[in-house]
């Protein structure tokens, strides 16, 4: 295999790997995935950022 | 009610963006400046026709490609973990992050994509002077490529040019010069892409000093490290004034970060720099322990170089947590220093003020809509402290940041030399006798890589606790997701990246050793 046609390979394997199987299946949009319209993730975004948290360390 | 924060969640999601940028970053310095280097060489082809520099333009072109091929799109994983892991981050950024990198998307990458094309495959079938321009056009594109994501980088650690929507929890743009002529922006921006081509330098010096050792390739090796050494001395050279605008503007915007830089814990009247020194170990800003084990310094340059005056008081980790210090604004207006437990009072203010003026909307009220908003502006300075429960978190990790910053300045030092050494011997015609030096050019390359990671520890850890300078911790900033799934795709990264990483290795030095004659399209 020359060294073109093996990073063609590298490239197209690499790209479905990121856009198929990561983007689909383990980073999905937080936001666009909870929420339909931007107004409610607005206010969850306020919510989140207005709600006192306390850290956990267990 | 108060929620409670896995720190597990917020310690996986900074290692897993710290991990894929880290793996980013070791693909994108070698396109930076490498492309530049290749259009030297094939204008000297261009003007001069000697087919030796058309030679060493495809060799080394082929492993411009095989490290474009292996890196490209491994930083749109880290647009992935913005919309998954860093969703507050997101939304909080508004368009201040989404316009640079909108421009970044359409303008540099399609820009660089037609022309590397065209860079690759149109020896031959295009014209000497339109195959020229097309390779000048891939360094530049690449360059505006990187300009935009450093624009909002540089945006995170001096957030300029916007206003915060209360109604929307966003930042909108105001101006979008200010953002893209912050002069943070530009200093970082500069500072990364020289640091790039000294480390690309160093890289075709090193491949060229193995070519020299083994008797191949003479004439192109000592014509790759006359233009690489010429090229890395005058980056260099450059990158110690834009090191010295960064220094700059830290002291300016992120004196927290200076002092860990420094390892400066007492800030002092006429601060030297620190050129050699190991601070204490388990020093705490309120001990009574000195700052340093042992130190040797430069007296009065850190003032100079942070204030431009040898007498100025640089604030320490200590001064920084206590306040009461003076200070002058970038208005020229003097200020007593607050503490940072005062400030974490203000954010808390702020945080407070926008939950009322949240409730008041929602209950119509407009008198309070009008006064929570009043004490909201007053104290949105301070808005990212308010998350924070402990002083003491504002105070980045001293030992790495410290470490990491006078690695990369020695090593900076040590390149300049480095580059001059190469070039004194090679016009004496002595190079190929110094086999010692040859030996260490090649050993040279990792330490390249060292020096510009060290560079990125020390922007962004030396920033901790902060996304956003001053308005958003980490902490604040995650996703509410499970820590357990953020660790899954940590190591499935690490996999994936260890093994793009071999897979260049392996082909680079394949190609290497095949050499230039082989090597081309």
């Amino acid at each position: 295999m020359t060294v073109g046609k093996r990073l063609w390979a590298i490239i197209l394997i690499k790209l479905f790997i990121m856009f198929v199987i990561l983007k689909l299946f383990f980073f999905k949009n937080f936001l666009n995935d909870k929420f339909e319209n931007e107004e409610d993730k607005a206010d969850y975004v306020i919510e989140q950022l207005t709600k006192p948290k306390n850290i956990n360390n267990d | 009610m108060i929620e409670h924060l896995d720190s597990a969640l917020v310690d996986w999601s900074r290692a897993q963006f710290a991990l894929t940028a880290m793996y980013h970053w070791l693909f994108v310095p070698l396109t930076l400046g490498i492309t530049f280097i290749i259009a030297f060489m094939e204008t000297l082809y261009f003007k001069t026709g000697d087919p030796e520099w058309k030679k060493a333009s495809k060799f080394w072109m082929t492993l411009f490609g095989i490290n474009f091929a292996i890196g490209v799109a491994t930083g749109i994983i880290l647009e992935f973990e913005f919309g998954t892991n860093w969703s507050n981050y997101s939304w909080f950024v508004g368009d201040i992050f989404g316009a640079p990198l909108a421009i970044e998307g359409i303008m540099a990458f399609f820009m660089e994509s037609t022309f590397i094309a065209i860079m690759f495959f149109g020896w031959n079938k295009v014209s000497k002077k339109f195959h020229l321009i097309s390779t000048w056009l891939v360094a530049i594109g690449s360059n505006l490529y990187a300009l935009w994501i450093l624009v909002a980088n540089g945006w995170m650690q001096d957030p300029i040019g916007m206003h915060f929507n209360p109604d929307t929890a966003r930042n909108e743009m105001l101006n979008f010069w200010d953002v893209l002529f912050s002069p943070i922006a530009i200093n970082k921006f500069l500072h990364t892409i020289t640091s790039s081509y000294v480390l690309a330098s160093l890289f075709v010096i090193g491949v060229s000093a193995w070519f020299l050792l083994k008797g191949r390739e003479q004439l192109l090796a000592k014509r790759s490290i006359i233009i690489a050494a010429i090229f890395g001395l005058l980056s260099s050279l450059f990158l110690v004034y834009t090191g010295d605008g960064s220094a700059y503007q830290v002291t300016q915007k992120q004196p927290m970060k200076l002092a860990a830089m420094e390892g400066l814990y007492q800030g002092t009247k006429g601060a030297g720099l620190i050129m050699i020194g190991m601070p204490t170990p388990g020093k705490e800003y309120d001990d009574n322990k000195d700052d340093y084990v042992f130190k040797f310094e430069i007296p009065k340059l850190l003032s100079f170089l942070g204030y431009g005056d040898t007498e100025a008081f640089v604030p320490g980790v200590k001064d920084l947590m206590e306040g009461g210090f003076e200070y002058t604004d970038e208005n020229g207006e003097k200020h007593i220093a607050l503490s940072a437990q005062e400030k974490i009072e203000k954010g808390k203010l702020a945080i407070s003020a926008l939950a009322a003026y949240k409730d008041a909307k929602e209950l119509k009220d407009e008198e309070q809509q009008t006064i929570s908003l009043k004490i909201f502006k007053e104290n949105f300075q301070y808005f990212g402290y308010g998350f924070l429960n402990d002083p003491k978190s504002i105070i980045p990790n001293v030992p790495l940041t410290f470490y990491s910053f006078h690695m990369m300045v020695g090593l900076g030092f040590y390149f300049i030399l480095l580059f001059v050494v190469l070039l004194i011997l090679l016009f004496q015609g002595k190079l190929i006798e110094k086999k010692w030096l040859l030996r260490l050019a090649i050993f040279t390359i990792p330490l390249a890589y060292i020096a510009s990671m060290s560079g990125w520890i020390v922007a962004e850890v030396g920033r901790q606790p902060w996304v956003i300078q001053d308005l958003l911790p980490t902490v604040a900033a995650v996703s509410q997701i499970d820590a357990s799934a953020v660790q899954i795709t940590f190591w499935l990264f690490l996999a994936i990246f260890t093994a793009l990483l071999i897979a260049e290795l392996k082909i680079m030095i394949k190609q290497i050793k095949i050499g230039p004659k082989e090597g081309g399209h």
